[in-house]
């Protein structure tokens, strides 16, 4: 058994959770952002199949890595947008407007992906990001490999945790999202823009997850696939929950996913090979289930949470 | 020199809802040091004068002029800028921020940042000035509905209003807080801020206000220039168009108890619990249940009602013991109930009336038969206390939701007393209704007492408990803090023991 453990925690067991985590990271920022302003994006999934598609062809296309990554970042904003003109506009139902922009996303892009490289016998490649070790930080023992021998998307994903936490907490317009999320009337009688406040929230959600799409394709797989998503952003709106809402603990919450992840995976490659692969596959979303069940027991949901705002409405 | 500008004018406002006109050639102004009341009864256009004024409403005829210059009002962001605050009546707060941080919404911050040194320094100055302290750190959850009131003030001014606007903000307050927030409001005009009170109730009007208006289906029906010295019946007067004389109360000969709790506890409430509470309510006899609101009063009504089941002691109906505390079973002994909120409790928003007036009895005989809702009868029984109870609506299939407050009330109170409850228990019989539609309310009471039911009113209006019960029971921090008779009962007296100052009268 301990020849078990000692595979399973290597140096690159902790850098395996980071890059697992950094997607994870994006998205659950960027639902925290969504929610926190009252607005449930279930169009997560598919605008991270779709940006995570339109940055890989746009680098396919240009040669340029970082065009790709603004390409799904558009993308995903452009797509929260479309939630937001929904859900936030017209006030529409939150969870029928967000299955309907991941059905939407997920088709567009199969179809754009289909119409641009059509159907090849070896699937199309990028050269993707490399690694981009930081001076002297990255030659600290075990930490310096695993954290600061990472990709510049993932050196992203690290700050952006402190800079939506400053900007949620310390910032006017975050204090705006907060309020509209719990209270819009207080809001609008304050004299804040209750509705653009809430698009421009879900844009900046949206765009998050385009980050997320984007690392997908461009860092992890340096491919397109059909489901190369398969389940993040679903996994991402629990672990929001699972995070309060705040971007410490969701950021947190990411991070524990990644764990176990990374656990089942260098499970699976080590010896415990009788027991059936898919076990080890189950394992973080049975984290997931559990992590919820007992979190969200305590969690408080923003109170405007799936409730669209009217001023005529009495 | 002559006389200041006032410091809001509004001229000629009208505005339409349809065919309704809400609003038509209302003229207002407020001087500066002024507290104007502004009365008038529900639907007659208060709300909607005031909407316009906070730029919720644009105005189809009328101009708004602020220190003498004509002003556009399109928004709350607009008012605010014009100097215009106003205190909802639901408090437009978010209870899991901090007060500081309700304070800041919508105020720039400083390069980039939240401002929050010059936010405490304001925050300070204000409470100050006017003896509105408040803890900034504090979420507004842990405040008191008259803290979480004050913030509401301190917000405004906070904003640089000039001109308060208060729309009824007594109604949720205990009596000191009253004389609390009424210091504070005479402290403001002394130094220049103008304020708009809106009130039902007139006593209050008589003390605070310089001068009052009057408005009557939109219209100003009345202006009074010294309210301190008019009436309250004259002030009634004026808002109704005719006399309103308060129902008499004849002498009670109350008869057995019908409703005993004895020793009710309970935990695992939400909201205080109760300790040890023993009551009795005779037949005939009005018992009124008084206290700031949040001291056990949902609590005694939930049980009484069925809904909660106490962890100790023994709750008896017309003789009979109450043991499995549902509300079908209160309810076949003998229980009437008219819940708090009308609209969340008391019936089904979106269905028709009729299947709302008879819910509580769906699965008896009368609406029901071999399982199956029995259409016409439902809908017999609704037309007929429709006919009644004079339930202004459309007919049985209107959506009860579309109803006015005062009459979804008669409509809850036609479907509890056409099963002649035993005991009734009621809860805010007439918060929101308006003075004719509260004397309806009342006359039922007093004819049910005359019949020999038993009734509770839990309540927070103590005019309205004194001039109806015959007897006042206090509760604070959910035991029952004394009983007075309605002859020793003075506001004064209940005021003092709803805040735990005096133990057993």
């Amino acid at each position: 058994m301990s020849v078990v453990f000692e595979q399973i925690f290597q140096v690159g067991f902790l850098a395996a959770i980071i890059r697992i985590a950094t997607p994870l990271a994006f998205a659950t920022l960027g639902e925290m952002f969504s929610e926190r302003a009252g607005v449930l994006n279930l169009g997560i999934e598919g605008i991270m199949l779709l940006s995570a598609m339109t940055g890989f062809t746009a680098t396919s296309l240009s040669g340029s890595l970082w065009l790709g990554v603004l390409a799904a970042v558009l993308t995903g904003a452009l797509m929260g947008g479309v939630h937001a003109l929904f859900t936030v506009a017209l006030g529409l139902s939150q969870h029928v407007c967000g299955i309907g922009v991941t059905l939407f996303s997920s088709g567009l892009a199969y179809f754009l992906y289909r119409l641009i490289f059509g159907q090849q016998s070896v699937p199309p490649s990028i050269k993707g990001f490399e690694t981009l070790p930081i001076p002297v930080l990255s030659d600290i023992p075990v930490l310096g490999p695993a954290v600061f021998n990472q990709f510049s998307l993932v050196y992203m994903a690290i700050l952006a945790v402190p800079l939506a936490a400053f900007v949620l907490y310390r910032t006017p317009w975050g204090l705006s999202v907060r309020m509209v999320g719990e209270n819009p009337r207080a809001a609008d009688s304050a004299g804040v823009s209750v509705i653009a406040t809430r698009f421009q929230a879900v844009i900046l959600g949206g765009a998050l997850m385009g980050l997320a799409g984007a690392f997908l394709s461009m860092v992890q797989f340096n491919a397109f696939t059909f489901g190369l998503v398969s389940g993040r952003g679903w996994v991402a709106i629990a672990l929001v929950v699972f995070g309060r809402w705040d971007p410490w603990r969701s950021a947190g919450a990411a991070l524990l996913f990644a764990f176990v992840d990374a656990l089942q995976l260098r499970m699976q490659a080590s010896g415990l090979g009788h027991i059936p692969y898919e076990a080890f596959l189950m394992l973080p979303f049975i984290f997931t289930i559990v992590a919820m069940a007992v979190m969200s027991r305590n969690a408080v949901a923003p109170s405007a949470l799936l409730k669209p705002f009217r001023r005529e409405e009495r | 020199m002559s006389t200041p500008a006032p410091l809001i004018e509004m001229r000629g406002i009208s505005k339409s809802f349809g065919a309704v006109k809400a609003n038509e050639a209302v003229d207002l102004s407020v001087a500066p040091g002024e507290i104007l009341g502004l009365l008038g009864e529900n639907g007659a256009g208060k709300t909607t004068l005031m909407n316009v004024l906070f730029g919720a409403y644009a105005p189809d005829a009328g101009e708004i002029l602020v220190q003498g210059r004509p002003v556009t009002i399109n928004s709350s962001a607009d008012a605010l800028a014009a100097g215009i605050g106003m205190v909802h009546q639901h408090f437009h707060l978010a209870p899991r921020l901090s007060v500081l941080e309700n304070l800041l919404i919508g105020i720039p911050g400083k390069s980039g940042r939240i401002d929050r040194a010059g936010g405490l320094a304001r925050l300070d100055e204000i409470g100050r000035q006017h003896g509105l302290a408040l803890d900034p750190d504090l979420p507004v959850s842990a405040l008191s509905v008259g803290e979480q009131q004050r913030l509401e003030i301190v917000k405004a001014l906070f904003r640089g209003a000039r001109l308060l606007i208060l729309d009824e903000p007594t109604a949720v307050l205990a009596p000191t807080e009253v004389d609390g927030l009424f210091s504070a409001l005479r402290s403001m005009a002394t130094q220049g801020l103008g304020i708009i009170f809106i009130s039902h109730k007139l006593n209050e009007v008589r003390a605070l206000t310089h001068r009052c208006v009057v408005l009557r289906h939109g219209r100003v029906t009345g202006r009074v220039d010294a309210p301190a010295s008019t009436t309250s019946s004259e002030m009634a007067r004026l808002m109704c168009g005719h006399e309103i004389v308060p129902p008499a109360r004849g002498p009670s000969t109350p008869g057995a108890a019908v409703l005993i709790l004895d020793g009710i506890s309970t935990s695992r409430h939400s909201g205080m619990p109760l300790r040890a509470v023993s009551l009795a309510v005779r037949a005939g006899e009005i018992l009124g249940i008084a206290g700031v609101s949040g001291n056990g009063q949902r609590a005694l009504a939930e049980v009484i009602s069925g809904i909660h089941a106490p962890d100790a002691g023994r709750m008896t109906i017309a003789g009979k013991i109450v043991s499995r505390f549902s509300p079908r079973e209160v309810q076949a002994l003998g229980l009437g109930r008219i819940p708090e909120d009308r609209m969340t409790t008391g019936l089904v928003t979106n269905l028709p009336l009729a299947d709302s007036m008879v819910l509580p009895r769906i699965g008896t005989g009368a609406f029901s038969r071999n399982g199956l809702l029995r259409p016409d009868a439902i809908r017999a029984f609704a037309a007929e206390q429709i006919k009644a109870y004079d339930i202004r609506c459309p007919g049985p299939m209107t959506r009860a939701g579309a109803l006015s407050g005062g009459n979804l009330q008669k409509a809850l109170l036609a479907r509890e007393l056409a099963f002649d409850p035993k005991v009734l228990i009621v809860s805010q019989p007439t918060r929101g209704l308006d003075i004719g539609a509260a004397r309806f309310i009342h006359e039922k009471f007093l004819a049910m007492r005359a019949k020999g039911c038993g009734i509770i009113v839990i309540g927070e209006d103590l005019e309205e408990l004194l001039m109806l019960c015959d007897r006042i029971a206090v509760m604070y921090e959910g035991r029952i803090a004394g009983t007075l008779d309605s002859a020793e009962a003075t506001i004064a007296r209940l005021g003092l023991m709803m805040t735990g100052a005096e133990g057993r009268a």
